[in-house]
Formats: structure tokens, sequence, C-alpha cells
């Protein structure tokens, strides 16, 4: 199984290829890809040093190019395409079919994985992309159950790439515009989600307050962990109940279900997070890779050690972890 | 200002139920539907694979029975697709002789493209540039309906672009106009967790709330509706004022989103719009528009 490494900087990109990712994906500079954060991702000089460093070491580089265009910026993204073909990447990971269809015409050699914001959920919209589009890959959105997985692993006409590790949307990835709703941007036009921009914290006597646009998402006593406003994970009220009315605010953590997602015939394992330091990517990719490694060797004796779970606790949100819809414990 | 005689006029819809209504209800709707001046009407169950009140046999009935009395009718499909049963599901609509399809999720367009039958696309088909409206127009797209988050700027660009590069691309183009607005799907009920029900035991708790539950923030705004696994926008979403700017921008159809109460009072107050302009049309402060003027969707850019 492909060890897929996130990287929003060098440094990071460094911390994955040392601590033993078999393929990195990163972003360019702009509203293209799904981690447009101010202070992230590669410029073309940091791109191509990179993609030496990779080459050189025998990992993969892939550039996630998959946001959705609107036609004033289209340019950007056809640029973007471009670019990522003549540096030789490979694979692009894509969303939108416009996109898909510029790519898969004018570089028919180019690889094309379908990113999890394209939102295919079953083996017939993977079939569309697949014939339409040649997609090599598709990340699958972390709504479905692992028999569900199963059962697509079973008919795919594609790899099928799953989430690890990381932090967890709640929502079928593609099909979300509450952050555009609250802040007028969202992942699927800007590639941001609850944007930095719109937060705003403050405190009121001992409670802190966080705002998206001056809605306010939670209020945290002096004894509570306060959270990034993400708006998924916000407290809201419903009648009169005030409550994470969507999500708490959790990780996802398959470790303990690797042996499952090998089996299923699960090709490739992504971890979550352009957005994190150097720290963190090492940290989590070292524990992926050596649990890899155990598996690998004796699939039989494979247990999760606690060694693992103490690491990647650690670096968790909120300092849980669960399974998300893998597992449903709400199912 | 009434309109033209050489003026197109533009056409509503009425969309597919979005909550759990019981079976009489659905048919008293649709009776009271059928003497409205909507021209087109989308039928089924788009949400919540687990809503069967009604099977496809008894949507095809009401779709026969609203064709008779004029309405052109399109069977909608599911929007988040987990298991093969819900594909089977949506095959069986797919494969109807006799009313066109909306497509809400790449399934749906893969298999009536397969088939070579025209399609509707919903509007969780991400179509956010020209280039991805005339591939699916090739496809055998024949209507589309735009993402909720665009805005008028957007899509009058990507109408204009579409135009230019492809000037045989025949489709049309419908904009989701009045209802709350449909945000998000997700793996999760939220409407069983605000009753702290398991989804498989979640007694169809949603049948309870026939317009959803509203969420509101700590400080009593109301910021979204539950409605199982989708989540809704927390205000009613009114583009009634922009019809003449849609007109001239080159949209076919304004899309009505059905509510518990009032909706053939809003295509009344739609159609005497079409009719007579919207010169005396009174907008509710407590609805929003920020998606058609490029803000944040939540927003009223009438009272700014």
């Amino acid at each position: 199984m492909e060890l897929v490494c996130p990287a929003g900087n060098f440094p990071s990109l460094k911390a994955a290829v040392i601590n033993g990712a078999d393929a990195v994906y990163l972003g360019f500079k702009d509203e293209t890809n799904a981690r447009n954060f101010s202070g992230l991702n590669f410029n073309d000089t940091k791109l191509e040093k990179s993609l030496t460093y990779a080459r050189d070491r025998n990992i993969k580089i892939y550039v996630a190019i998959n946001t959705y265009p609107q036609p004033a910026a289209w340019h950007k993204w056809q640029a973007a395409i471009d670019r990522a073909a003549d540096i030789g990447v490979n694979a692009v990971i894509v969303a939108d079919i416009g996109v898909m269809d510029y790519a898969v015409n004018k570089y028919p050699d180019l690889n094309l994985h379908l990113s999890v914001q394209g939102s295919a959920t079953n083996v017939d919209a993977l079939n569309f992309y697949y014939k339409n589009f040649n997609i090599k890959r598709a990340v699958i959105p972390r709504v479905l159950a692992l028999p569900q997985i199963n059962r697509l692993a079973e008919k795919s006409p594609v790899d099928l790439e799953v989430f690890a590790f990381g932090s967890l949307c709640i929502m079928a990835e593609g099909r979300c515009h509450l952050s555009s709703y609250i802040t007028g941007e969202s992942p699927n036009m800007c590639g941001v989600c609850s944007p930095a921009s719109a937060v705003a914290w403050k405190n009121t006597g001992d409670v802190l307050e966080t705002r998206l646009n001056n809605v306010l998402i939670d209020r945290y006593e002096p004894d509570e962990n306060a959270g990034y406003p993400t708006l998924c994970k916000g407290r809201f009220k419903v009648g009169d109940n005030v409550y994470h009315t969507l999500e708490e605010p959790t990780s996802l953590n398959t470790l303990s279900i690797l042996p499952e997602l090998h089996k299923i015939g699960v090709k490739a394992l992504k971890i979550e997070g352009r957005q994190r330091s150097p720290a963190y990517v090492g940290q989590v990719v070292k524990v992926w890779r050596e649990a890899i490694d155990a598996y690998t060797k004796s699939p039989e004796l494979f247990s999760e050690r606690t060694s693992w779970q103490l690491a990647l606790n650690k670096v968790s949100e909120g300092s849980q972890t669960t399974l998300g819809a893998y597992s449903r414990p709400w199912q | 200002m009434a309109v033209s005689e050489n003026e197109k006029m533009m056409k509503l819809s009425l969309g597919p139920i979005l909550y759990f209504w019981e079976r009489s209800t659905i048919f008293d709707f649709y009776e009271q539907v059928a003497r409205s001046p909507v021209d087109i009407v989308y039928l089924g169950e788009t949400v919540c694979a687990k809503r069967r009140q009604l099977s496809l046999h008894d949507w095809l009935d009401l779709a026969y029975k609203l064709k008779e009395r004029g309405k052109q009718v399109v069977l909608s499909t599911l929007t988040l697709l987990e298991a093969e049963s819900e594909l089977s599901q949506v095959r069986r609509i797919c494969e109807n002789d006799d009313f066109t399809v909306e497509a809400n999720d790449m399934s749906a367009v893969y298999m009536l493209s397969e088939q070579g039958v025209p399609f509707v696309s919903g509007p969780f088909i991400n179509i956010y540039n020209a280039r991805s409206l005339n591939t699916l127009v090739k496809l055998g797209l024949q209507r589309w309906v735009m993402p909720v988050e665009l805005s008028r700027q957007t899509l009058d660009e990507i109408l204009t672009s579409s135009k230019k590069d492809f000037p045989d691309s025949p489709f049309e183009t419908e904009v989701f106009s009045f209802g709350y607005l449909p945000l998000a799907f997700s793996a999760r009920c939220f409407t069983a967790r605000a009753h702290n029900l398991p989804k498989d035991d979640c007694r169809f708790i949603c049948g309870q709330h026939v317009d959803g539950m509203p969420v509101q923030s700590q400080e009593d705004e109301t910021v979204f509706t539950l409605n199982g696994i989708q989540t809704q926008s927390g205000q009613c979403y009114n583009l009634l004022q922009q019809l003449p700017a849609m007109r001239s921008m080159g949209v076919d159809i304004m899309r009505i989103s059905p509510q518990s109460a009032g909706t053939v009072d809003i295509i009344q107050e739609f159609h005497m719009a079409r009719l007579n302009g919207v010169d005396h049309v009174e907008v509710s402060p407590e609805s929003c528009n920020g998606y058609w003027f490029h803000r944040a969707g939540m927003e009223n850019c009438y009272f700014k």
C-alpha cells in the first residue's frame, strides 16, 4: 500500500520523505488547490527543487489542482495543469470535469487522480470519470463504511485511495457549501473552509468566543480547550439544546483497521494535513511507515502498538480520534 | 413593467420535496400544484434513501397525472449514494421510458449518458465553468441547475463564454430561486443526532419536522436548517426581484423549492411577477440572497 503524505512547504516535504512517504502531494501557491492558505504551498522554484529532491529518492510527487475554476480565473487552472505536465509530476489530483477534459485532451499521458473533492462514492460515478477522462485512481470521500469500500473496491475500474489519518470532513467532500454560506468562501470555489480571514477570537469576561464572519461558532469556559472555529464543529442550539450539532472536534485515525484496508485492496493511504507543521507531518508519517512495514512483514502478527497511538493522539485535534464513517459508531 | 410580446416568458419549476412528508400530504400537495401556474415539476426523493413513503410506481403515477394536467415532469435522483441498493434505485429511475431525469450524482449522469438519453443536472453536479458545462452537453445534458453558491456574475460569464466557445450548445439554464438552500450532505443523520437516535434506528424522526429543524447560534441567530443527512441554509433564499435580470441574461427557468405551507402562493407570486414585473414585489429582510451578489450566502444585499 502506498503511503501518500502531505506537504505545505519544502520542510514538510523533507519531513515526509525522511520518515518514509512513498508519495507526497502538494499544491501551487493559489486557489487551484484545496489548501489555499497564506504562507503555504509551492512556487515554481520550490516545486522544481522538491521534484529533484523526491526523484533522487524515488518518491512520487502528486500535484493537487482540485478546486472548481470559475470562468474569470479559468486560465489559472489551465496554467497549473500546463506546469504540472511540463515538469513531469507523477500525477495531478483533479476534481473539475472541465479541468479533466482539458488535461486528458492536451496531455493524454498525464496521470489523473480523482480528488476527494470530485465526490465519487459509488462504482458508476467512478465509471463516469474513468470512461470519460481515463482517471487512474480515485480518492474516496470520508462518508463510506468499511464494507461499502470493500464492495466498491471489488468493482472499481480504478485504484482506490482512502484517508487514513488527519482532520475529518464529515460532509461529503465537494458537496459542502456551509463555508460559503457563512463567509462567501468555500472549498469548491476558493480552496478554503472557514477561512482564517473571517475568524475572530474574543474574550468576554472568562469566556472565549469564536466567530466566523461575525456568526458565533462556539463559546469556551476557562476549563475548555478552544478549537479553530470550523463551521461543522461549532456548538449551536437546536430547540433548547446547545451541543456539537454536526460533529465533535475529532481526528480520523484508521490505524486499527490497516489490515482490513489492505485486504479490501485499497491501493493507497492518504495522510491529511498540508496545513500542518513539518514536525506534525514527520511524526505522523513515521508512525504510519512503521505500521505499514510491520504489517507487510508479518500480517498475521499485526497489532496496533501503544507507542503509535500515543504518538498520534498527541498531535490529534481535540486529542480524540475516531474511525469516522469507516466504523460508524453513530449508525 | 410588463413582459413584452417578443421577450421569452420565464418558466417556473417546482423542485423536489426535500423533507420527509407523509404519503397523503404529498398527494394533496401535488393536487394543489397541478392547479398552480408552475410549468415544470421535479418528483422524487433526493435526500435520504431510507425515506420510501412513495415507491417509484407511486411517483410515476403522480408524474402521469401531472403530465395530463399540462406539467412537464422530471424525475429526480438521490444525491449521496453509499450502498449498492441505492445505485439500483437510481438505475430504475434512469431506465424509465417516459420522463426526463434530473441527475444529482455522477452515477446517474453515467447511466443516462451511456443510454444516450438527454438529462438534467441537479444543483450538486458541480458545474462551475463553461468547459464543464459543455463537456456534459456533449454527453447529453439538456438543462442544468446552477450550483447554489455561484453568483449572477459567474453565471453570466459561464453563459457568455459558453455561447462564444460552443455556439451550438443547446441547453437550458435553471436557477434555484426560492427556498431553503441545500448546502451539504453527510453520511450522518443530523436530525437523528438531534433526537439522540442512531441512524439505523432513526424511527423516521425527520417526519416530525416538515420544514426541517432550525439551528441557531448561541446568541439566537438562525444559521442552518437540519434535514436528515442534508444541511440547509438557515434563511430562505429569495431571488424573485432578480427575475428581469435573469431573463436578460438568458436564464430559462426559476426554481421554487417546496415548503410545507404557502408554496402555491409563492408560485402564484412568481407567476404574477413574470407577467407584470417586479416593481411591487416586497422582499422580507428575513430572507437571504448573498450568493447571487457574490457575497456570503446568508447575507441579504437589499438590506445592507
